[in-house]
């Protein structure tokens, strides 16, 4: 017996181990991946009517590396080159034993995908694509993008990486720092689809942040030393945000902020986790806007309750992070933390001053973090004044409902 | 190997009012630039154009012939010369690109070229 759902968990962890390797010994995207596709169709077809092979996976392997000759057989009337490929073929089921080399393979393509030369939301798109397993059907609904206009977006990808002659490599060490960066920030864009509340299918979305962070941790274990640090610091950064996901939604699928969170439902393993991840970062010598991040997120999950919280070292860490990479949102933040640290007149002063200069006009997050400030100092009419201007921008239904709440309560003077 | 072809385009209205002695840096430049390439093996051709002015654009419509001053595109930087390189991947290309004086103040594509005798 098997099950489809053992099919799709199959198809789901080794894709993302077995896809590299064919596309290293294949020089093809595009045969790989339909080499792939077709063994899993032969699985579905076969399995139940036959019993589920001894090892799935060498089955897989196998019926895709015929498939992949076959197909090669079928378009190329060259016959030695059929033979190459046969013979690398060959070596493939004794390769996929030797976990380095799978490893090496899944780092050579993360790097192909994100090649400068791809458009940032092709690299992503690609990533997860070919070392995730997604579907492009999964991915097109995780971005909001329609499924044919996300099928295109890979398929020209794939097609560049093929025309233009992207390598298939890991860089060479004058680049390496550099792509590394984009790698990273690729990761990291995926873990923050996931991750921030806009809405759209929410398993998908756990799905996302539980696929960058496997990457990461891919990652982290695969770079040397010297560039180890950052991508720990933000597989750490990953990991504690992630560690609070039972608690940031509600039963009833709405917003629940952090000082409302039940920190029971926060994964103790997994804060300690990130804890020590973030410690090895640091001894790395990791300084950047991940590391710094990740302690704020650390120094959260630390506090038993939100009175607890460590806020003057966190608006410390706010102005390091100010300094290194400045960005109005930050300082937003900033303002939210030194509103906890030092008052809320402290906060609003910052945030009115934020506001003042018009670089977050139109950004949801400030009138709503300012009529906060003012529900707290108890000055309701401005702070539902401030609630109807951020329910005027919010694009996302669990945070609209959020505020409607908030802007009855202050409407009847609480 | 794939062959690349990577285009220069600049403002060429930067050129107009440069001093003598600084063309003539930018020349030897080049001249070191080609040198370089030619050594190392990747060279194919390359040429400089001449300023957009002299461009004339052809195009033939229903079996008629239409030729109108000027270039196919007005735009901010002007395509002013190109080189052939044959490269191992677009890393190499892009390295290559990247050392081309024009690179500096313009911009350069690059292309690769299609390889007939792959298809079939």
């Amino acid at each position: 017996m098997a099950p489809a759902s053992d099919i799709d968990k199959l198809y789901r962890e080794e894709t993302g181990r077995i896809l590299p390797t064919l596309i290293r010994l294949l020089g093809d995207f595009t045969l790989a991946e339909d080499a792939l596709q077709e063994a899993f169709q032969a699985a579905v077809e076969q399995w139940p009517r036959e019993g589920t092979p001894p090892l799935p996976r060498a089955w897989i392997i196998q019926t895709a590396r015929h498939r992949a000759i076959d197909r090669v057989r079928r378009g190329q009337r060259l016959r030695e080159k059929t033979a190459l490929l046969e013979q690398a073929l060959e070596g493939l089921s004794a390769s996929l034993e030797s976990a380095p080399v799978i490893a090496d393979d899944q780092l050579r393509l993360l790097y192909t995908c994100c090649h400068p030369s791809l458009a940032p939301e092709a690299q992503v798109a690609l990533t997860l694509r070919t070392l995730c397993g997604l579907t492009t059907e999964e991915i097109a609904r995780a971005f909001f993008v329609p499924t044919p206009a996300m099928a295109q977006r890979i398929v020209r990808a794939q097609r560049k990486i093929r025309d233009a002659g992207v390598p298939y490599e890991v860089p060479e060490r004058s680049e390496l720092r550099e792509r590394t960066r984009a790698v990273l920030a690729t990761i990291y864009l995926t873990f923050n689809e996931g991750y921030s509340a806009t809405g759209g299918d929410s398993l998908v979305r756990v799905d996302l942040c539980e696929e960058a962070i496997r990457l990461g941790r891919i990652v982290v274990t695969l770079l040397s030393e010297t560039l180890r640090a950052e991508a720990s610091a933000m597989l750490a950064l990953m990991v504690l945000h992630h560690a609070r996901r039972f608690a940031r939604v509600a039963p009833d699928g709405g917003l629940v902020l952090l000082d409302q969170q039940d920190r029971t439902l926060w994964r103790k393993d997994e804060a300690e986790e990130g804890a020590a991840l973030l410690h090895k970062a640091l001894s790395l010598g990791a300084r950047g806007p991940y590391a710094i991040q990740a302690a704020i997120a650390a120094l959260h999950l630390q506090a038993e309750t939100p009175a607890h919280t460590d806020w003057a070292q966190i608006v410390g860490l706010y102005d390091r992070l100010l300094a290194i990479d400045p960005s109005p949102i930050v300082a937003l933040n900033r303002a939210a933390a030194v509103a906890m640290a030092e008052g809320a007149e402290r906060g609003l002063a910052q945030i009115d001053d934020l506001a003042a200069s018009g670089v977050l006009r139109g950004y949801h997050l400030l009138p709503a973090s300012r009529a906060d400030l003012l529900r707290r100092l108890g000055r309701f009419e401005e702070a539902a004044t401030a609630y109807r201007e951020a329910l005027s921008l919010t694009r996302n239904d669990a945070e609209r409902r959020f505020l409607e709440a908030r802007l009855v309560e202050v409407s009847r003077g609480r | 190997m794939i062959t690349y072809l990577l285009t220069i385009y600049e403002n060429e209205k930067l050129y107009e009012g440069k001093p003598e002695e600084e063309m003539a840096q930018l020349m030897g430049e080049y001249d070191a630039f080609t040198e370089s390439i030619k050594k190392s093996g990747n060279y194919v051709g390359g040429e400089a154009l001449q300023p957009v002015a002299t461009a004339t654009t052809v195009r033939v419509r229903d079996g008629k012939r239409l030729t109108t001053d000027g270039p196919f595109a007005e735009t901010k930087e002007q395509l002013g010369g190109f080189y052939l390189v044959k490269a191992k991947n677009l890393d190499e290309a892009i390295a290559i690109a990247s050392r081309i004086p024009g690179a500096k103040a313009g911009s350069v594509e690059v292309r690769p070229c299609v390889d007939f005798s792959q298809q079939g």
